[in-house]
């Protein structure tokens, strides 16, 4: 058995580490370390509630209106607000922008260019995938940048700028629309429909969306040569190379529902559970702090009375990261979790015959962008210009409250005690604390550091590359992860 | 700009980050006229390394740090995004280099020196920024900034090879275009200290306010207020906006397409200036004395300030009253030909 130290991975957002035990041939254990602590909860306390639309948002750049979604919807809890419908629909398509725009980033910027690694040069498909995905100098990424800054206009519509908006209040958004933005809306997202119909998908969003078995989405692969479009040329490649094989994950899901709307959800909320869902309860989350550099209370506690105090010295530590729990089980967040929870029939015969796997997490995240862009084309048409887009309540002095959204990477929970009119405790659950926790108190692994076992090692391989595509197959945003 | 005379060799750019939250790098991505990537090239500016874009990883990074910190291969630009994390107790240890067992701000401290160029990207990097808010609890500070003071990690009379300062592109987050042109100056050869603000920031953009060509300013011209964000009038009286204090182009040179902080309908926080993750009030409120605003603009004698704004108080045109607390135009201008009829 030797122990091996990898990192940093880079093309995630933030840092990470991992310690890995290889013998015969394949990784035997995993150990993840976040290794930035910044205190973001720490720094929440005291502040007026209003303002953790200000901080929240920076504590990621890449899934920052997500976060400020997350503390919109607990403002709105605790001051009891309705948003207009106006606002409801702008929230979702500053959401589903910054979703989308997190997807095509990882799958162009930060999956794909570990195809053009040299470790696959002898391949068949080595010389296409290269020019194709090589980081920084293929042609994917000179057109992908282009397509995703256009689609971000968006942003500068509807949320003033991105990232760190302060345009998502609870009560809507500060932003009114009107006819003329209307139609621009439409336009803009018009364009990137061209881009993905063009060259992501060579084909209609609504055909990829019909596909709902692995039988259909093969037969589609098959129908055209493996160059058109690129998710048929990762399809080619992620089959002939078995990333199905690849970063088996727990098979049970947690989703808390992706856009919400007149009380429901576009991506409904619930867990699967050996194939099997079932309701969701806040009440059954509790973070462990068994493996984490932190102040260790008697029991795993519900993040509403949650606690974060850095302790480097904690023994048998390894991470800044806490290690969440549902129900004592661990639980994958992300894409393929939204999708199976939604039951979609494509996902969820997918995991049926071959798990939630590498290639199954990023066809999830495919499919969501296919589904999440004809939603937008509605939301803009039902905006109604002349009426109002924020509501506004005042803010109670003393209460308690969660907000709980789906982000591109998965659930993240806001929970916040307010007292005299102050925060009094803040604490933050991000979809890569799901993915990438540490062992628990009962020694059980992490989603990711449980995917990565038996992972291949090439021979001379210091790096392995099968543990490249497991890691970003999850689209780690380690900022996140600790904050 | 590789053929300049005396400039035959591309630059060799190295990216880190630290105690932040890699907003800057995707906004830079966010790059047009050109991509980012067109943009490099044409700066002649290779990327040794980036975080967010390189193929190299793990070993293959540490490889190149030493090569670097031995001299074997030079360093031309050195960018830092995120702040300096200094704690616990001066250890580093709340961020190390991943895959090794130094502190980042070992290795920043030891690869500053060695570049042509330093720019904190950000105002992490430049100040300590969010990341130092409230009992700073990580330590965060600047490369030559700690918040307000100079110091920071490099101490106020760091200079780089090159000879000029650290550049201090600060924003939170920075717009891609602060950091393009400043990218194309420095490969060009043509910026120099005069170039850059008392703090180190590029003034090409910190010689501006937010307040230039912020679409609010008819309203901000007869003091109608909004009451509530979300609505059309000048934001300063009530919301917290600190736009004609705020050095940044961010209304002449809009976001993301066609957007600003300002446009989007919310307060400038002054997120370009050192010091504004602690702005002793609600960012959103404005804090009075005797019912005037504290921060008034920074040029501007305070009594004429008061004069002059309870008289074009009192001529506020019906119009922008009304305007100012809609969230769209209720009261359109009434046009020549409107009044040529009558």
């Amino acid at each position: 058995m030797t122990r091996r130290v990898v990192g940093p991975f880079n093309r995630v957002e933030g840092d990470l580490e991992i310690k890995l035990d290889i013998d015969g041939g394949a990784v035997r254990a995993a150990f993840i370390n976040s290794p930035l602590f910044r205190g973001f909860e720490q720094i929440l306390v005291g502040k007026s509630p209003s303002d953790a639309l200000v901080y929240t948002p920076r504590i990621c750049g890449i899934c920052s209106v997500s976060q400020s979604m997350a503390a919109a919807s607990a403002l709105a809890a605790m001051q009891g607000v309705a948003i207009p419908d106006n606002g409801a629909l702008v929230q979702n398509l500053v959401m589903a922008a910054e979703n989308t725009a997190d997807h095509l980033t990882h799958f162009y910027l930060f999956f794909m260019p570990d195809f053009a690694r040299a470790v696959y040069r002898a391949e068949p498909w080595f010389g296409a995938a290269e020019a194709r995905f090589k980081a920084v100098s293929g042609t994917a990424a000179r057109e992908v940048l282009p397509a995703r800054a256009e689609f971000l206009h968006l942003m500068g519509i509807l949320a003033g700028r991105w990232p760190h908006t302060l345009g998502l209040q609870p009560g809507g958004t500060t932003r009114a629309v009107g006819g003329s933005e209307q139609v621009r809306l439409l336009a803009t997202v018009a364009s990137l429909r061209r881009f993905l119909e063009t060259s992501l998908f060579a084909d209609t969003l609504e055909q990829v969306t019909a596909l709902d078995s692995e039988a259909a989405l093969d037969a589609w692969m098959d129908a055209a040569p493996s160059e058109r479009g690129d998710l048929r040329h990762f399809l080619v490649v992620s089959k002939v190379m078995g990333l199905d094989k690849l970063g088996r994950g727990t098979g049970r899901y947690l989703s808390y529902g992706a856009y919400g709307m007149n009380g429901g959800h576009a991506f409904r909320r619930g867990i699967v559970e050996a194939g099997r869902p079932r309701a969701f309860r806040s009440a059954e989350i509790a973070e462990d702090h068994a493996s984490s550099w932190l102040a260790r209370p008697a029991a795993p506690a519900h993040p509403s009375h949650g606690l974060t105090l850095p302790e480097p010295d904690a023994p048998g530590g390894y991470t800044w990261c806490k290690a969440p729990r549902l129900a004592g089980s661990v639980v994958e967040v992300g894409a393929l979790a939204r999708q199976i929870v939604d039951g979609h029939p494509l996902i969820v015969d997918l995991v049926a015959r071959g798990g939630g796997n590498a290639r199954t997490r990023i066809i999830a995240r495919m499919l969501e962008i296919a589904r999440i862009v004809p939603l937008m084309e509605a939301w803009v048409r039902t905006i109604r210009p002349r009426e109002p887009f924020c509501a506004h309540a005042a803010m109670p002095p003393d209460g308690e409250c969660e907000g709980l959204v789906e982000a591109a990477r998965g659930a993240l929970g806001h929970w916040m005690e307010v007292r005299d009119g102050r925060i009094a405790n803040y604490q933050i659950v991000a979809p890569t604390t799901w993915n990438f926790s540490p062992r628990d108190e009962n020694g059980v692994p992490g989603v990711c550091e449980q995917a990565l076992v038996d992972a291949p090692v090439r021979e001379g391989e210091i790096e392995p590359v099968a543990v490249q595509h497991i890691v970003r197959s999850f689209d780690p945003c380690m900022v996140c992860t600790v904050h | 700009m590789q053929n300049l005379p005396g400039k035959p060799r591309r630059l060799n750019l190295l990216w880190l980050q630290s105690g932040g939250c890699g907003g800057c790098t995707l906004s830079l991505i966010g790059a047009e006229s050109p991509d980012l990537l067109t943009a490099l090239d044409i700066a002649g500016i290779d990327l040794a390394w980036h975080p967010s874009l390189s193929e190299a990883t793990g070993f293959e990074l540490h490889e190149l740090l030493a090569r670097l910190i031995s001299g074997e291969e030079p360093l031309d630009i050195l960018c830092l995004e995120g702040s300096v994390i200094r704690g616990p107790r001066g250890t580093g240890r709340f961020h190390m280099l991943s895959g090794s067992e130094r502190p980042m701000k070992d290795l920043i401290a030891d690869l500053a020196p060695l570049a042509n160029h330093v720019v904190a990207v950000g105002t992490c990097a430049a100040f300590g920024g969010i990341t130092a808010a409230g009992d700073n609890p990580s330590d965060a500070c600047g490369l030559v900034y700690d918040g307000r003071e100079p110091g920071g990690l490099l101490g106020p009379r760091f200079r780089a090879r090159s000879g000029l300062p650290v550049i201090n592109v600060s924003g939170c987050p920075v717009h891609p275009g602060w950091v393009v042109e400043t990218f194309l100056q420095l490969a060009g050869g043509t910026l120099t200290e005069a170039d850059l603000d008392g703090i180190g920031r590029p003034r090409f953009y910190a010689d501006h306010l937010v307040h230039h060509g912020c679409t609010r300013n008819e309203f901000y011209e007869f003091k109608a207020s909004a009451r509530n964000l979300s609505e059309m009038g000048c934001m300063m009286e009530h919301l917290g906006c600190m736009g004609t204090q705020v050095h940044a182009d961010c209304n002449i040179r809009l976001w993301n397409g066609e957007g600003s902080c300002t446009r989007g309908g919310y307060p400038c926080i002054s997120c370009t200036e050192p010091g504004f993750e602690e702005l002793d009030h609600p960012f959103t409120l404005t804090p009075k004395r005797a019912g005037i605003p504290v921060g008034l603009p920074t040029d501007m004698p305070k009594a004429w300030f008061v004069a002059l704004a309870s008289l074009s108080k009192a001529a506020t045109p019906e119009r922008l009253r009304k305007n100012a607390v809609a969230d769209h135009i209720v009261v359109p201008p009434v046009g020549r030909q409107g009044k040529h009829q009558k």
